[in-house]
């Protein structure tokens, strides 16, 4: 059964038309003649040639809810990493106030132990996002690498590959997460910990993509004219399928920075994600639980910001399928 | 048909072991069920053996693993770290947990394929501009985040309103209703929440690509086609553009009954559920970790429901298109 969120059962000129137009791979830009710039120059008609990255960059320049999630991703960003340089509460700091509400002295309130929200919300608005950025990082890198084996080679590497998935498709991910995240999120330093762990199911879900791009190219006749002049296999993964299959990749790299947020909260809701002395949204969300009908705002600072998180990435990726991957619009 | 189905069935069913056998072994290796005796001073060395013994901790794992594949080939389940056996656990347990997740998949595909149409037809409207917001927002909200919204919120000012509990907010039912009709009433008022709370994160990005492919079609030339001919409006939505566009909705959905399965643990959590999630989840953290027998049967069941809901999902699939062929 085809699964839309895949390639496999893309044409190649359908991923192709978006990046380098019908045929032409990326990188590989057809001549135009002297004379026909010329005429073009004398009528005045001379049309400027735009790289990909520029028409990819006016694309996204042009596509406002991107451009708001993008702002609204660096506003979060600058408040959760230099925010805390002047706020004058460190996140785990104990104040004199307990259970109060917002204030000028505490914009978000405090906790029932004192804690200052705002300096807490921002320092685990920080963990949250430094943890998905290596979850996304690591997957990435490391699903492309195998997704780049097992498509371009195939057989059993594919084979083995597509088996390993199979395993993860039939119990929820949440469940594999539940199981690791038991076994190892136990010692004290364990944000790196949890994004490994994430790291290790969000691979496959790269893997899978990156070999379908490369099973739908490389039957095509430019790879074949480079075998034909003699290519090595690392040259035409390295300079030919990646940079045609980059635009879903990092299309894909975006939407897992959110989808590592949410996992992650659900697992420090859950009480196996990040634990004390560090603070993840998550964490503060699941703390302000017991309290949520006597001091909501304990619930809704963080909640709010966690979803604002998630809607800007989630409007940046959008924004960018639309500007490296034209085809593909989904969720449009 | 009947034969790919027999064939997917018996696919299914390779994919099923060969996966029981790596989680069983993940599983295993996570944790030493022992720990909590062993820091114990107190525990003399020989209650630990004897702990190790009746546990099978004492057998090499590939051992335990055929005692406990062999169990369940007779639907014997083991028993669980307090002794319990677990298959009169799990049962129970599993349609707890489908009281809530059958609704849900159900109200979430109409929602979801209604809207999704619905807006299609309306592009660019008001409409369509509300739901989108609507579905930017539950896409990006945890399900737990709803879940307490809901819980401690919505229903508290419900019931405030009514004077008397309308939404209930823990647990599944309450024990000892009597009368079919007070049960079913009684369990409505438990299911309508946790309900929600998957509908909600599960109706959105369905909706999303029910509109994106009724779109397509809509702008196909077969759709241009019965519209030039004469036919009514509804007759070419509805008839004509729908069932095609349908068929890639059915692949996600599908695909998502998983994503479903563990929303649903969360949700068991927030809304003190008695179902498999919260034993998957109890069988985990403790007090003994892990309890594998417990964990494994939640996997059993859970992988085993998920590759059901994917033939059936494939059946579907081929009786909206019938150029696949199930040869």
């Amino acid at each position: 059964m085809p699964d839309p969120r895949e390639t496999t059962d893309m044409s190649p000129g359908m991923l192709l038309a978006g990046v380098g137009g019908l045929g032409a791979p990326v990188g590989e830009h057809a001549p135009i003649t002297q004379a026909a710039e010329l005429t073009a120059a004398q009528a005045g008609l001379a049309i400027k040639a735009r790289s990909q990255f520029q028409m990819a960059l006016s694309r996204f320049m042009h596509h406002k809810l991107a451009l708001v999630g993008l702002f609204l991703f660096l506003a979060i960003l600058l408040f959760s990493t230099v925010g805390p340089v002047f706020w004058h509460y460190n996140y785990a700091q104990i104040t004199s106030a307990f259970g109060t509400g917002p204030s000028l002295a505490h914009p978000f309130g405090t906790d029932t132990i004192g804690h200052d929200m705002f300096a807490q919300t921002m320092t685990a608005t920080a963990t949250s996002i430094q943890t998905a950025m290596v979850v996304a990082a690591l997957a990435t890198v490391f699903g492309t690498l195998v997704g780049a084996v097992a498509g371009y080679y195939g057989k059993w590497a594919d084979a083995l590959l597509m088996r390993f998935v199979d395993l993860t498709l039939i119990v929820p991910g949440l469940v594999i997460l539940l199981v690791l995240a038991n076994a190892f999120s136990k010692s004290a330093n364990n944000w790196l910990d949890i994004a490994l762990i994430l790291a290790a199911l969000f691979w496959t879900v790269v893997a899978r993509l990156v070999r379908g791009v490369f099973l739908s190219l490389r039957e095509r006749e430019f790879i074949e004219a480079e075998h034909a002049i003699g290519a090595s296999s690392t040259r035409i993964i390295v300079r030919h399928l990646i940079p045609n299959a980059i635009g879903p990749i990092i299309v894909y790299a975006t939407l897992t920075v959110a989808n590592a947020i949410l996992v992650e909260a659900a697992l420090s809701f859950l009480g196996l994600g990040i634990q004390p002395p560090h603070v993840s949204l998550g964490y503060l969300i699941s703390q302000a639980e017991g309290d949520a009908t006597v001091l909501p705002y304990l619930f809704y600072f963080p909640a709010a910001i966690l979803i604002l998180i998630i809607l800007s990435v989630n409007f940046l990726g959008d924004g960018l399928r639309d500007a490296l991957d034209p085809q593909q619009r989904v969720r449009a | 048909m009947g034969a790919y189905i027999l064939r997917r069935l018996g696919a299914g069913l390779i994919v099923l072991v060969i996966g029981l056998f790596g989680l069983y072994i993940l599983v295993s290796l996570s944790g030493n069920p022992l720990a909590n005796l062993l820091a114990n001073p107190r525990i003399s060395p020989a209650t630990i053996q004897a702990a190790r013994v009746e546990l099978h901790l004492n057998e090499p794992l590939l051992q335990r693993f055929w005692t406990w594949a062999t169990g369940m080939l007779h639907g014997d389940f083991g028993i669980s770290t307090t002794g319990q056996a677990v298959g009169p656990q799990i049962w129970p347990r599993m349609w707890v947990t489908m009281q809530m997740v059958i609704p849900a998949v159900i109200i979430s595909i109409v929602l979801g394929v209604g809207l999704g149409v619905w807006t299609a037809v309306r592009q660019y409207s008001i409409w369509d501009h509300v739901s989108t917001f609507f579905a930017y927002f539950f896409f990006a909200t945890p399900v737990f985040v709803i879940g307490i919204l809901l819980k401690d919120f919505l229903a508290v000012k419900v019931d405030n309103f009514f004077g008397h509990p309308v939404l209930y907010t823990l647990g599944q039912n309450n024990p000892g209703t009597t009368g079919a009709w007070s049960i079913f009433v009684d369990s409505l008022a438990h299911d309508v929440l946790p309900v929600l709370t998957l509908v909600l994160i599960t109706y959105a990005s369905w909706s999303r690509y029910q509109r994106a492919s009724m779109l397509d079609v809509l702008n196909a030339d077969y759709v241009r086609l019965a519209k030039a001919k004469g036919l009514s409006q509804r007759r070419v939505r509805y008839i004509h553009a729908l069932r095609n566009a349908m068929i890639p909705v059915t692949t996600i959905i599908a695909l998502d009954f998983a994503t479903i399965l563990g929303g649903a643990i969360i949700t068991e959590i927030v809304f003190g559920w008695e179902g498999m999630g919260r034993y998957l989840f109890e069988g985990l953290v403790g007090p003994v970790t892990p309890d594998t027998n417990v964990v494994m049967s939640y996997i059993t069941v859970t992988a085993t429901l998920i590759i059901v809901f994917n033939i059936i999902a494939d059946v579907i699939y081929g009786l909206l298109d019938p150029r696949i062929r199930y040869a």
